[in-house]
């Protein structure tokens, strides 16, 4: 029987914390990110102009078709050798945490295209004639008309992909940069308790997870009945 | 005011109108009435550029609605349209149904939309109801908003897409009601619209569409007395038999 040791994880509190900020500020400016460029992705697919519907839906579907793990892996090889040929930084900044983010907010944002383009597809197709007979542009009508029901509709949905996402941070891990996954293994391995280390993270990622998707079902029935 | 000149328009290979021509003067009223897929909605929707065609012209105060240099935006802002649907925003309060276009395309300000808002809706019956929500209202009193909403843009004409179509009976006078009071105060409209009844009571004249062709144009009481196509006498006899 294996022998369970926890008594490493209380003086590591403080560094997997420091971790999880990590975890949190990638899934928080995916999300951002991701859901304004994901925006323009689903209106530029919905667009009446072929070759922006051609070029959004080749990025949607090029994002979707890849492993996450690879695309992350491309932009650290890439970004940071770019980023510091582009601005002759030294070669020693860390920008290993700027990668992430685009990497995850780029790539993120094309599974939120596609949830916003069928929020967007949701609005009924006379909401968007009613505005533009009032003399709305096609700005205005989706800014004021369109968007905010679509978003309505969605809200339920963009946190739940938010949930997935944050869970998906975790493969940073590949970078060596230290998330709360990365921090949670970099203790395991130095005390030697790799598994209780791991058991732990994945607790306190399940935690995360189910309250916030608990909250979400709530949510979701609320704007239902609503 | 509206003049129609040979429009047609189709659909890949469904022909959806077929040179279709009629002039609308200033302060007429003109019924367009005609079968199912028909193509009369279509009809009213190029009118404002919301279907676009591909041959002939539509002028609307001397605009043409096809010529792509046209601001189609600024054109729509002064061509009241009144949907089947109804169209009011759910997300926003009758009030803010009322005055966004206002603000966001003519530029007014918020307390003159909102004043100009109430005034309108005193006028359709429904000033109590401001605060409310489009989903909180019944089917005739949102499209008395809907109609409120259109005239608050002060427009020069108004177009109605089968405004009581998807209205319960006993909520389609009132709003036929609020119709007949535009018209009679001089307002251009053009209707597309089965209500015999408000077609004889201000109408100045009626058209018949099948099959994507304007086949009667006549004035009121011409097409009421005989109409000259068969087609037209078979669609009256359905709808006015009962």
């Amino acid at each position: 029987m294996y022998d369970f040791d926890w008594s490493s994880i209380p003086g590591a509190l403080p560094f997997l914390w420091t971790g999880m900020k990590v975890s949190l500020q990638i899934t928080v400016t995916a999300v951002v990110v991701g859901i304004a460029w994901g925006t323009l992705l689903a209106m530029a697919r919905l667009s009446s102009m072929k070759l922006l519907a051609w070029l959004a839906a080749g990025y949607v579907n090029l994002f979707r078709a890849i492993p996450l793990v690879m695309v992350l892996l491309w932009f650290f090889l890439i970004v940071p050798q770019l980023l510091k040929g582009l601005f002759s930084l030294d070669p020693n900044t860390d920008v290993r945490l700027v990668s992430a983010m685009v990497g995850f907010a780029l790539f993120e944002s094309a599974y939120y295209a596609e949830i916003i383009r069928a929020g967007i597809q949701s609005v009924p197709k006379g909401q968007a004639a009613a505005a533009a007979a009032l003399g709305m542009s096609y700005a205005q009508a989706m800014r004021l008309v369109v968007l905010p029901q679509a978003f309505r509709n969605m809200v339920p949905l963009l946190l739940t992909q938010a949930i997935v996402l944050f869970q998906d941070t975790s493969l940073v891990y590949v970078s060596a940069l230290a998330d709360f996954f990365g921090a949670a293994y970099k203790v395991g391995d130095r005390d030697g308790r790799l598994v209780e280390l791991l058991l732990f993270a994945g607790l306190v990622y399940f935690v995360l997870c189910f309250v916030l998707s608990q909250i979400v079902r709530r949510l979701h029935k609320r704007l239902a009945t609503a | 005011m509206i003049t129609i000149d040979k429009v047609s328009k189709h659909y890949g290979s469904f022909q959806v109108l077929t040179d279709c021509s009629t002039q609308i003067a200033k302060g007429e009223v003109v019924v367009v009435c005609g079968p199912s897929g028909s193509g009369k909605s279509t009809l009213i929707k190029c009118v404002n550029g919301l279907e676009p065609f591909q041959s002939g012209t539509i002028t609307v105060d001397g605009v043409s609605v096809g010529d792509p240099k046209t601001n189609l935006p600024k054109l729509r802002s002064r061509v009241g349209m009144v949907f089947q649907h109804f169209e009011l925003f759910p997300h926003m309060s009758i009030t803010e149904n009322l005055s966004i276009a206002q603000e966001k395309v003519l530029g007014r300000s918020k307390d003159e939309a909102r004043s100009k808002g109430l005034a309108l809706l005193e006028r359709v019956g429904l000033k109590a109801h401001a605060d409310k929500f489009p989903g909180q209202l019944s089917g005739g009193q949102q499209q008395r908003v809907a109609i409120a909403r259109a005239l608050s843009m002060d427009p020069i004409c108004m177009l109605f897409d089968e405004p009581t179509s998807a209205l319960d009976p006993e909520m389609i006078n009132e709003v036929l009601d609020v119709m007949v009071e535009l018209a009679q105060e001089g307002m251009t409209m053009m209707c597309v619209t089965h209500e015999m009844g408000f077609a004889r009571k201000v109408a100045n004249r009626v058209i018949f569409m099948d099959k994507g062709r304007i086949v009667e144009d006549d004035a009121k009481d011409a097409f009421f007395g005989a109409p000259r196509s068969e087609r037209a006498q078979q669609f009256l006899a359905k709808i006015l038999s009962h």
